[in-house]
């Protein structure tokens, strides 16, 4: 069952077009991932799908689990099923991580028709979820993300994709700036996560994250386009020649 | 023909017909004091735009009502149907008034330790004229404007809380104002008297509710004396009704090492202006000051602080936020004046401002003076609506938009509210501002208390 289905997207911020004609089906149960250079389009893309305001499209359409998802609010989505860990979590001063962490979840139950967790039932869930993803306890009382490292940030993205299951994952840049152990643990959590009901799309720099979560497809986002796509051993070319040969192959083509 | 002249010639003739009936008769100190205040107001009027201090707060809609004294109105038997929800879960010395009058049967100072007199200050001008003629009136400056003229002619009445040197008082002193219901235009005018001595150690909550809806004017003014090395912690509750005037003062006087430390939530009142003023008058002394004002429909608050910084190594720390929705209007002034001889002074200041509507407004104005040259001074500003990317990122959580604006407006606030120490008082400032949310309704029960 295709979970997510993007085809001939046109975006535009502010006024000037940043995605240029993505299309991209990923299959329930898969794991895709996106690579391409720096300013290619691909947190754009994540932020499309999640629901960013601002972000104008021009052309094409987007569905998950066959429905208009650029219809959907973006709290909709979420309740829906669609998290997006973000590059750069945002700092929310002041507003307790648990407590946030508790509403979405309640949030997430009730669209789901399922019962809210009251605060005991809630916390015993997550530091289940914190151990999985060896995040300290004493992030869950401080404000949401404030003072976080770059490494707890990410961290705490993981800690809540873990607690709220979504089906579709949009990871960007999580395994960046983790630390060697970190990175390991993240993987773990991301992989906890998947079964034939759910889907993940990490956006990523490195092979190094996907030595653990294997990939069923890659992408290369460049300029707006995704202009090549492969299996799992097309990470490995990237890593070692980089972008510039399926640049030059476009070009030719 | 001046517009204060009718004005003038109204409450001369109130003073003429009232002062006969004022606490303290008997002792001409006061008398002179009260002469005095009335020869100010005659010769200030209510303030007006056109005053520097008062630019941004027209007071025009306060004038436009003509106030009798509540002194001498018939006091309601509201006592028992009397909606008590100010009264925090906690124990206190409590003394209340209602309109302006001492009320015995809402009051529970007992249990006070040696060392410690709490009285009214009818009371207290029989028991202890000295100490008030000593320092009644010494601080706070009745020429400062009409308001605190005023207050000078007509005090009527309020606390005077005496702590002995080395007295340490565990359990917070409650000082509770009510103002009823009045078919027409009232006042109360309040004098408050803090003298604490060496070592001393106090905390002082002062509240002031409406019991009913009608325009009413509170004219308060609070004087503290802090011995070398007392430490004073003091809470200003003003939670008036939405057509009440609040016009207030509090004046401090810092002697050496001593500590004060001030938490004041605006969360009532039609116009509320609150004037703090702190005198680091000798070396060492620390003061911080914490403000929350929160503003909606048509409101209008105005929080003016001053600290003189007088003698060498003070420190003082300040910050005010602000919460506006509506079309409501604030206002904030924080003057920090480093005297020439306050070497090694270190002062910080920030004032911020969340608009949460397109129609509320904020007038902000950090004013540094610095007459010293070996000093650290800080202060910053800042006027701005809710953050669209915390908005956004709550919201990809599955949280809903009008929860998310609830949680980040808390959010906003709650660096000031996490630094009341006495969690019964945070928790009625955290439903205060839940209360005055667009959409506190989202939030849950659960928040109160939580975030802390
Ligand atoms: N508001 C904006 N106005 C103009 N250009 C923008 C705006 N926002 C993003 N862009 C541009 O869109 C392009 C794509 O940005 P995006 O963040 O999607 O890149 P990315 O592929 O995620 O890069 P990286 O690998 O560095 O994270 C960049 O060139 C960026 O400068
Ligand atoms: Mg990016």
């Amino acid at each position: 069952m295709t979970l997510l289905s993007v085809q001939n997207l046109h975006v535009n911020v502010d006024g000037k077009a940043i995605l240029k004609g993505i299309s991209l089906d990923v299959e329930a149960g898969e794991v895709h991932a996106v690579m391409g250079p720096n300013g290619s389009g691909k947190s754009t893309l994540a932020h499309v799908l999640a629901g960013r305001p601002g972000y104008e499209v021009i052309e094409g359409s987007v569905h998950y689990d066959g429905r208009d998802l650029l219809a959907m609010e973006p709290d909709e989505r979420a309740r829906e099923g669609v998290f997006l860990a973000f590059q750069y979590p945002v700092e929310i001063p002041g507003v307790n991580n648990s407590y946030f962490l508790k509403a979405a979840l309640n949030a997430v139950r009730t669209h789901r028709g399922e019962p809210e967790l009251d605060a005991m039932d809630f916390m015993q869930l997550a530091r289940e979820k914190m151990s999985l993803v060896a995040m300290p306890n004493d992030l869950l009382k401080r404000s949401v993300n404030e003072g976080f490292s770059g490494g707890e940030k990410k961290r705490n993205e993981i800690f809540q994709m873990a607690v709220l299951e979504p089906r579709l994952a949009l990871l960007d840049e999580t395994d960046s700036g983790l630390d060697i152990d970190a990175l390991k643990t993240v993987a773990e959590g991301i992989n906890a996560l998947r079964s034939p009901e759910r889907a993940i799309l990490t956006v990523t720099h490195y092979q190094r994250l996907l030595n653990y979560v294997v990939p069923d497809k890659v992408h290369v986002l460049a300029n707006g386009r995704i202009i090549k796509t492969g299996d799992k051993t097309l990470a490995l070319e990237l890593e070692k020649h980089g972008y510039g040969w399926i640049e030059k192959e476009v070009a030719a083509a | 023909m001046s517009a204060v002249t009718p004005l003038a010639d109204h409450y001369a003739g109130v003073f003429a017909d009232l002062r006969k009936a004022l606490p303290g008769r008997q002792l001409p100190w006061l008398e002179a004091i009260r002469e005095r205040g009335m020869a100010a107001f005659t010769e200030l009027g209510f303030p007006t735009t056109r005053n520097e201090q008062w630019k941004y707060t027209n007071v025009r809609q306060l004038t436009k009502h003509t106030f009798a004294p509540a002194h001498g109105a018939v006091r309601s038997t509201l006592s028992s149907g009397l909606d008590q929800s100010w009264l925090p879960d906690l124990k206190t010395h409590r003394l209340a008034f209602i309109d302006g009058q001492y009320a015995p049967e809402l009051s529970a100072p007992q249990g006070l330790p040696d060392g410690v007199k709490l009285s009214p200050l009818s009371l207290a001008l029989q028991q202890s004229p000295e100490l008030l003629e000593e320092h009644l009136a010494h601080y706070a400056h009745g020429g400062a404007n009409g308001f605190a003229a005023l207050n000078e002619a007509f005090m009527q009445e309020g606390a005077v809380l005496q702590l002995a040197d080395g007295a340490v008082l565990e359990t917070p002193v409650h000082l509770v104002f009510v103002a009823t219901e009045h078919a027409q235009p009232v006042w109360q005018t309040l004098r408050n008297l803090i003298v604490a001595g060496a070592n001393s150690q106090a905390a002082v909550i002062e509240t002031y509710v409406s019991a009913g809806k009608s325009v009413y004017l509170t004219n308060t003014v609070s004087e503290t004396v802090l011995g070398q090395g007392a430490r004073l912690h003091h809470y200003k509750l003003q939670e008036e009704g939405l057509e009440a005037f609040h016009v207030a003062t509090h004046q401090v006087h810092q002697g050496r090492d001593s500590d004060f430390e001030s938490h004041s939530l605006s969360a009532g009142a039609r116009l509320a202006r609150n004037d703090l003023n702190v005198g680091l008058a000798a070396e060492g002394a620390n003061c911080r000051l914490y403000g929350l004002y929160i503003g909606g429909g048509r409101q209008h608050v105005d929080n003016h602080t001053r600290i003189d910084h007088r003698e060498p190594h003070g420190t003082s720390r300040e910050l005010y936020k602000g919460v506006l929705g509506g079309r409501a209007r604030a206002v904030f002034n924080g003057q920090v004046y480093v005297h020439p001889h306050a070497q090694r002074s270190d002062a910080e200041q920030s004032n911020n401002n969340l608009l949460l509507s397109g129609d509320a407004e904020v007038d902000t104005k950090p004013q540094l003076e610095i007459y010293a040259d070996d000093v650290k001074c800080s202060h910053g500003a800042t006027v701005g609506q809710l953050d669209e990317n915390m908005l956004y990122y709550l919201r990809t959580r599955g949280i809903d938009e009008a929860h998310a604006r609830a949680l980040l407006t808390y959010g906003f606030a709650h660096d000031v509210v996490e630094r009341i120490p006495l969690a019964p008082i945070r928790e009625n400032v955290e439903r205060l501002l839940m209360a005055q949310l667009p959409h506190a309704d989202a939030l849950d029960d659960e928040l109160v208390g939580e975030l802390t």
